[in-house]
């Protein structure tokens, strides 16, 4: 599915900072907001969405070939930078697809602006704080232990990363600081967000790993909680990083739920 | 010269073995295993050994802070720095240092510096440091803004210290409605600042332009001259000619009578199985945006173990090989110092004399011999290789008190 997908880079600027992002497909729009650790150039899991809608991929700004802007501080300001870009961009029909940190990201933009989106797909968002358990600290764990903690299926791991190029560990260590210098305390959650995602109108789908090790299914029942219209699906066997390790599952629940109207 | 005593107040009274087991003896290895009776003990026998160190002649004690480690006690300077301002008479009191960006309130900071000022009669040099990268994470400081905010404090301590308030600070890290504390201290226009260091080039650079002596902790030789290298040119750009005066230097050196005795007690300088900090993990000690963007690729293939330490490993006998530790009888040990003097030309000298398991027979006796038959011989010798401290050059405290910049240069 979707191996001949035409991905194109492109460039923007926003709040003065340099914006790398890629793009494909046609159709209905398509966020997709990588996680803390940054994201591969190109994933099974986009290549699927894009077989059916119009898919935006950008890099965060200071991740991957984005430019770090030195003033950014919180979640909140790439969730206001995104705004900006998809005004720039002027796509109106837009579902964001946050994984992990980028549901995070995916969560604030609705906050920010409760009409804006048709739709809104959070798979195993950060950014509230789990009733039980708590967020993984990538702190003071090494650059690979703390990837192959997302991941259930260890197998799923190699068949994104192999044995780990040096380049990828250098791209993990700027992911980790920017990490740091966007949600170093309280780490990886905000305490206002669920205060304000009642105000959403768009139907939110949230996904979940049962095996999670980053951040416990707790927090997902919390989302379900805050925001008006959401459904929670829990996938057995599988970790945070979802996409990645079941990415044929993984998009057909998010081209279903995007694609319905 | 300006001979200082220090050890890092190691806690030594625990079970080694457990640090084995668990692979750490660092950051997370468990406080379970500190024993605060021991650590009563320790804390007393440390303070008496300040002191014995005074009375035999040492012209300074340098104090420093570590967090979630037994290589070191103190969790905060200034309490001990506070204790020996009322206790001791005569020897300048050394921290080297308080680690800034650990601050979120540098004002307080100011406050209990110009207390130590005042209570020691002028006897403080505040040195700061940035902290290891494990403190940043032990006290959730943000390791991402450790040079932002370390400068940052800087700015806002000097300013305390030498303009009166009130006054408003509205900085990217600290920000202060009313800066005014009753607190000033002593030594004018402000006690001497020294900036410790071991690897960053930026930290060279940021004291070479302040022209705050650096103090290079145990360095190697071959390192501690590549160092010098790059403060005198950056001194020769801000319009200054560095010296003896700028610069200082740690080395771990344990006396005794025989040499038997001092190579036994000086393998306690291993105890933490050779690494100063504690067995951590890479990521701890250099958390991401703490290092130097510079040495990203290299670190990482370190962290994950596919690369070698870049500061080296080296064994026991090669560290005395390459005098990064000296130990033997004062003669010995005089012969092997007045050879690093020549080779590094420090003004400051620490000698960080005891560490890990060392009896406190064994540690008193250390003292006595360093200070009264060592620290001589080397104050001598100073005087003819023209080290002086920055106390005997009269040095400005920094380069904004300095009447001696060459004009062209400084603008």
């Amino acid at each position: 599915m979707g191996g001949n997908i035409a991905w194109k880079e492109h460039a923007a600027t926003v709040a003065g900072c340099g914006l790398h992002y890629m793009r494909a497909g046609s159709g209905r729009s398509l966020l997709v907001l990588h996680h803390d650790i940054g994201t591969v150039e190109r994933l099974p899991f986009y290549d699927a969405l894009a077989a059916r809608f119009d898919v935006i991929v950008p890099h965060h700004p200071g991740w991957g070939r984005s430019e770090r802007p030195a003033w950014l501080r919180h979640p909140r300001d790439i969730a206001a930078i995104y705004q900006w870009l998809l005004a720039d961009l002027g796509v109106s029909d837009v579902c964001p697809v946050g994984l992990g940190f980028g549901g995070w990201i995916a969560a604030e933009m609705a906050s920010l602006a409760p009409q804006r989106f048709r739709r809104l797909a959070l798979l195993n968002p950060m950014g509230i704080k789990p009733p039980e358990g708590e967020i993984a600290d990538q702190a003071i764990l090494s650059y690979i232990a703390y990837p192959m903690l997302g991941f259930h299926d260890e197998a799923a791991f190699k068949r994104v990363y192999g044995d780990v190029s040096t380049d990828q560990l250098e791209a993990w260590d700027i992911a980790r600081e920017m990490s740091f210098r966007t949600a170093w305390k309280p780490y990886m959650y905000s305490q206002t967000l669920p205060h304000l995602l009642g105000g959403v109108r768009a139907p939110a789908l949230i996904v979940w790993g049962a095996e999670n090790r980053i951040v416990p299914v707790s927090a997902g029942e919390a989302y379900r909680s805050a925001l008006r219209d959401a459904t929670l699906t829990v996938l057995p066997g599988a970790g945070h990083f979802i996409e990645m390790e079941r990415p044929d599952e993984s998009a057909k629940l998010v081209s279903d739920f995007a694609g319905a109207n | 010269m300006h001979l200082m005593y220090f050890t890092e107040q190691p806690m030594s009274a625990y079970d080694a073995q457990e640090g084995l087991k668990y692979g750490a003896t660092a950051l997370t290895f468990s406080n379970k295993h500190f024993d605060p009776v021991e650590g009563s003990r320790l804390y007393n026998q440390y303070l008496e050994e300040y002191i014995y160190a005074e009375e035999c002649g040492a012209d300074g004690i340098m104090l420093n802070e570590h967090h979630n480690a037994p290589f070191c006690m103190q969790a905060k300077a200034n309490v001990f720095a506070s204790i020996l301002a009322a206790v001791t008479k005569r020897v300048k009191i050394v921290l080297l240092g308080n680690p800034l960006p650990l601050a979120d309130n540098p004002i307080r900071l100011a406050e209990e510096l110009a207390m130590i000022d005042m209570i020691s009669k002028g006897r403080l040099v505040s040195g700061f440091v940035r902290g290891g990268g494990q403190e940043q994470l032990a006290t959730g400081v943000n390791p991402a803004f450790n040079r932002e905010r370390f400068q940052e404090a800087h700015d806002l301590i000097v300013k305390t210290w030498t303009q009166p308030g009130p006054f408003r600070w509205e900085g990217t890290h600290y920000q202060h409605r009313v800066v005014n504390p009753w607190a000033v201290p002593l030594q004018k226009p402000y006690p001497r600042v020294w900036i410790p260091g071991v690897l960053s080039k930026e930290t060279v650079i940021w004291a070479a332009q302040h022209r705050y002596p650096y103090i290079a902790l145990n360095t190697s030789i071959e390192a501690t001259k590549v160092i010098w290298d790059l403060y005198d040119k950056v001194a020769e750009e801000a319009g200054y000619t560095a010296g003896p005066e700028n610069r200082g230097y740690l080395i771990r050196v344990h006396v005794q009578d025989t040499e038997e005795k001092a190579v036994k007690n000086a393998k306690q300088f291993m105890w933490m199985q050779g690494e100063f900090t504690g067995l951590a993990h890479p990521v701890w000690a250099n958390p991401a945006g703490y290092f130097s963007p510079s040495g990203r690729r290299g670190f990482v293939e370190f962290a994950v173990g596919r690369a070698k330490n870049p500061r080296g490993n080296p064994t026991f006998e090669e560290q005395r090989q390459n005098m990064m530790i000296v130990c033997g009888t004062p003669d010995q040990c005089i012969e092997r110092l007045k050879t690093l003097m020549e080779a590094t030309r420090p003004g400051i000298f620490g000698f960080w004399a005891n560490d890990g398991n060392v009896s406190a027979e064994d540690s008193r006796n250390c003292i006595r011999l360093l200070c009264q038959e060592v620290m001589p011989a080397i104050r001598e010798h100073g005087k003819k290789l023209g080290l002086k401290s920055p106390f005997e050059a009269e040095a400005p405290v920094s380069i904004d008190y300095s009447t001696d910049l060459r004009r062209a240069a400084a603008e």
